[in-house]
C-alpha cells in the first residue's frame, strides 16, 4: 500500500513525467522568469529611477559646460558637450548597474536567493535574468539623458536604427556591469564590504574610459586600460549612434562583440559563483 | 498501513538500518551512510546514518548546533559532504544533484517568500522555474493558493502577509511541482498557536493527498509528538536515537514524555559542553567557509 502512494505520487523517480514538457527551452524560460519578477517589482517602485537624473544632470551642465567653453579636449570636428553625451550615459547605466550586486546580499539575507538555488534552474540562467533586469532597468537612464540632451538643445540622432542600436547597446552595458555586480557580491557577501567596494571599483572604470575624453587624448599607459576596459567599447558604439555623423574608434561590430564576449565570460564565472552567496 | 520495516525502534543509532531497508518492501525517500560534514576545526555532521521511509513524516530533534541544518543543507545539495553518502529520492545527492533538485521541495527557516510581490507572482515565479506548462501554471498556482487557504490573499503583496500566510505561502511555493520529498527548516518557529496548527493541517495533507515525504527538522517537542511518525533526536553530529516517538518514550520509561527522551539522550551532554557555544562557533564557521 505504501509502494503504491508512491508510485503515484508525482515526482518520485521520474519527477519530470509529461507536464513537464517545455515549450521554451528551460534556460531561457528561467531567464525570463527572473527578469520578469525583477520587472514587476521596478513598476511597483519607478520612483528610484527618476531620482538617479542628478549625477548626468551634473555632468552635463557644470562639467559639460566648462570644458565646451576651454575646448581642452580635442574632439574632432564635434562640440564637447555633443562627445559629451553618450559617455555621461554610458557612465550613469555604470553606477547603477556596479551597485546591483546588493540586491542580492539582500534577497540572500532574506533567504530567497537560497530557495532558487535549490531549484532545478540552471545557475547561469537565475544570473542572466537578474543580468536582463538589470539591462532594461538602464533604459530608464537612456530617456534621462536624451531628455536633458533636448532640454540643452544638444542635437542627437533620432534615426530609428540608430536609437534601437542605443536601446541595445544600454542593455548589454549595464547587463554586463551588472554582472560584474553579482560576481563582486559572490565573493564579498555582506553589504558593508560590498559597498566599499562598489566605491572603489565605480571610478577607475569610468575614468579609465574614452567616456569624457577621446582614447587619441590619453597617455600610452591609461589608454592601454581604456583598451581592455569593457565601458570604452559601450561608449564608442554610443558615440556613434547617438551623434550625429559620430564616429566609432573601434567599429560597431567589434564594440558588439567585446562587449557579447565580456557578458558571457561573467555570466559563467558569476553562475560559477552563486551558491558562494548562500553558504 | 503495512509498518514498513522499522526504522530501529529501539534507541540506538540506526546504523543497521539502512540497507535493510533498501531491499525490503518499504522504499526510503532520503538515506545516509555516514554523511560527515567538517568546517575547518568542528565536526557540524559526524558520520549520520538516516533512513526515512517513503510517504512518512520525519522529524530532526536536537538541540542549537545538533547539526540538523547543516545535515539539511547537504540533503537539499547546498552543501557538499566531506565524507559519506546520501540519497534523496534514490539520487545521489552529490553526483546526481540536479536530480535531486527536481525532486525535492525546501522551505528554509527564514520567512523567505518575496515580500515586493503578490502571493500569486511567488508562486508564478516557481510554477515557471519548476517547468510546469504555461497553460496548467494559472490553474496549478490558484489551486495551492485556495489550498493553502489564500485566495483572497492572492494578489496582496506578501509584506503585509502574517507569519502564518508566509509560511503557508511557502509550503505552496515549494510544492507547486509536487515534490517526493519536501525539507523543513524549523517550520512553525515563531509562529502563533493558531498558525502553528494551520501548517501542521496543511502538511499532513499534503501527504495524504500526494504521498510527500516531509523531513522536518524542529527543536520542539510537541510538533514532533504531534507531526512526526518517526523521529532521530541528534547530537553533535550524530543520530543518538532514532524511532517513532512512542518506541523511544518506551524505552526511556513507562511514563516518559518526549521530552523527557530528548534529556534522556541530549540533557546530561549539553551540561558537560556548554552547548549554546558550540553552536555559535559552528555556526560562524560555516558562514565563513561557506
Amino acid at each position: 500500500m505504501k509502494a503504491e502512494a508512491i508510485g503515484k505520487a508525482p515526482g518520485f523517480g521520474a519527477p519530470l513525467g509529461g507536464w513537464a514538457r517545455r515549450e521554451l527551452p528551460g534556460a531561457v524560460r528561467d531567464t525570463l522568469a527572473i527578469a520578469d519578477i525583477e520587472l514587476r517589482k521596478l513598476r511597483r517602485d519607478p520612483i528610484e529611477l527618476f531620482t538617479r537624473a542628478v549625477q548626468p544632470a551634473l555632468w552635463l551642465l557644470v562639467f559639460g559646460q566648462v570644458f565646451g567653453r576651454i575646448r581642452a579636449i580635442p574632439t574632432g570636428g564635434i562640440d564637447y558637450l555633443t562627445f559629451l553625451v553618450p559617455g555621461i550615459l554610458a557612465q550613469s547605466v555604470l553606477f547603477i548597474a556596479i551597485f546591483y550586486g546588493i540586491n542580492v546580499i539582500w534577497e540572500k539575507d532574506l533567504g530567497i536567493v537560497q530557495k532558487l538555488l535549490v531549484s532545478p534552474a540552471p545557475r547561469t540562467a537565475l544570473v542572466l535574468g537578474k543580468a536582463l533586469s538589470a539591462g532594461i532597468r538602464g533604459l530608464a537612464q537612456g530617456i534621462i539623458i536624451y531628455v536633458l540632451a533636448s532640454l540643452m538643445r544638444i542635437r542627437l540622432n533620432f534615426a530609428p536604427w540608430h536609437v534601437l542600436g542605443v536601446v541595445f547597446f544600454i542593455i548589454l552595458g549595464s547587463a554586463l556591469f551588472s554582472t560584474f555586480s553579482l560576481a563582486v557580491a559572490c565573493i564579498v557577501r555582506t553589504r558593508e564590504r560590498f559597498m566599499g567596494i562598489g566605491q572603489v571599483l565605480t571610478m577607475p572604470l569610468f575614468f579609465a574610459s574614452n567616456a569624457i575624453y577621446p582614447l587619441a587624448s590619453m597617455p600610452g599607459w591609461v589608454r592601454d586600460l581604456a583598451i581592455v576596459n569593457p565601458l570604452s567599447y559601450q561608449v564608442d558604439a554610443l558615440r556613434f549612434l547617438m551623434v550625429q555623423g559620430g564616429q566609432s574608434v573601434f567599429g560597431l561590430a567589434q564594440d558588439c562583440w567585446v562587449l557579447v564576449v565580456v557578458l558571457a565570460a561573467f555570466v559563467l564565472l558569476t553562475g560559477w559563483l552563486y551558491p558562494n552567496v548562500a553558504a | 498501513m503495512s509498518a514498513p520495516a522499522q526504522p530501529s525502534g529501539s534507541a540506538e543509532v540506526g546504523d543497521t538500518g539502512a540497507h535493510e531497508m533498501e531491499h525490503g518492501t518499504t522504499k526510503l525517500a532520503v538515506e545516509t551512510e555516514a554523511l560527515t560534514r567538517r568546517f575547518a576545526t568542528v565536526t557540524a555532521v559526524d558520520h549520520l546514518n538516516l533512513a526515512v521511509p517513503a510517504s512518512s513524516i520525519f522529524g530532526l530533534l536536537g538541540p542549537n548546533g545538533a547539526g540538523k541544518t547543516t545535515t539539511i543543507k547537504m540533503l537539499i545539495t547546498m552543501l557538499p559532504p566531506s565524507a559519506g553518502v546520501a540519497r534523496v529520492a534514490g539520487y545521489d545527492v552529490q553526483r546526481q544533484p540536479v536530480e535531486v533538485r527536481r525532486a525535492i521541495g525546501y522551505v528554509s527557516q527564514m520567512l523567505s517568500a518575496d515580500g515586493a510581490l503578490t502571493g500569486y507572482e511567488n508562486l508564478l515565479l516557481f510554477a515557471r522555474i519548476y517547468a510546469i506548462p504555461r497553460r496548467e501554471r494559472r490553474d496549478r498556482v490558484f489551486d495551492a493558493l485556495e489550498f493553502m487557504g489564500l485566495s483572497e490573499a492572492a494578489h496582496l503583496l506578501v509584506k503585509n502577509y502574517s507569519g502564518g500566510m508566509i509560511r503557508r505561502l511557502e509550503i505552496a511555493q515549494s510544492m507547486m511541482h509536487r515534490p517526493a520529498v519536501l525539507f523543513l527548516d524549523e517550520p512553525t518557529i515563531g509562529l502563533d498557536p493558531v498558525a502553528r496548527r494551520a501548517v501542521w493541517a496543511h502538511l499532513r495533507e499534503l501527504l495524504s493527498r500526494f504521498g510527500t515525504t516531509i523531513l522536518m527538522t524542529t527543536h520542539d517537542m510537541e510538533e514532533a509528538e504531534e507531526m512526526c511518525e518517526y523521529v532521530a533526536i541528534m547530537h553533535r553530529g550524530r543520530a543518538v536515537a532514532t524511532g517513532s516517538p512512542e518506541a523511544l518514550r518506551a524505552s526511556v520509561g513507562p511514563q516518559a514524555s518526549l521530552d523527557d527522551v530528548f534529556v534522556h539522550f541530549v540533557g546530561g551532554l549539553i551540561d558537560e559542553g556548554g552547548s549554546y557555544r558550540e553552536s555559535a562557533r559552528i555556526r560562524r564557521t560555516a558562514r565563513r567557509l561557506g
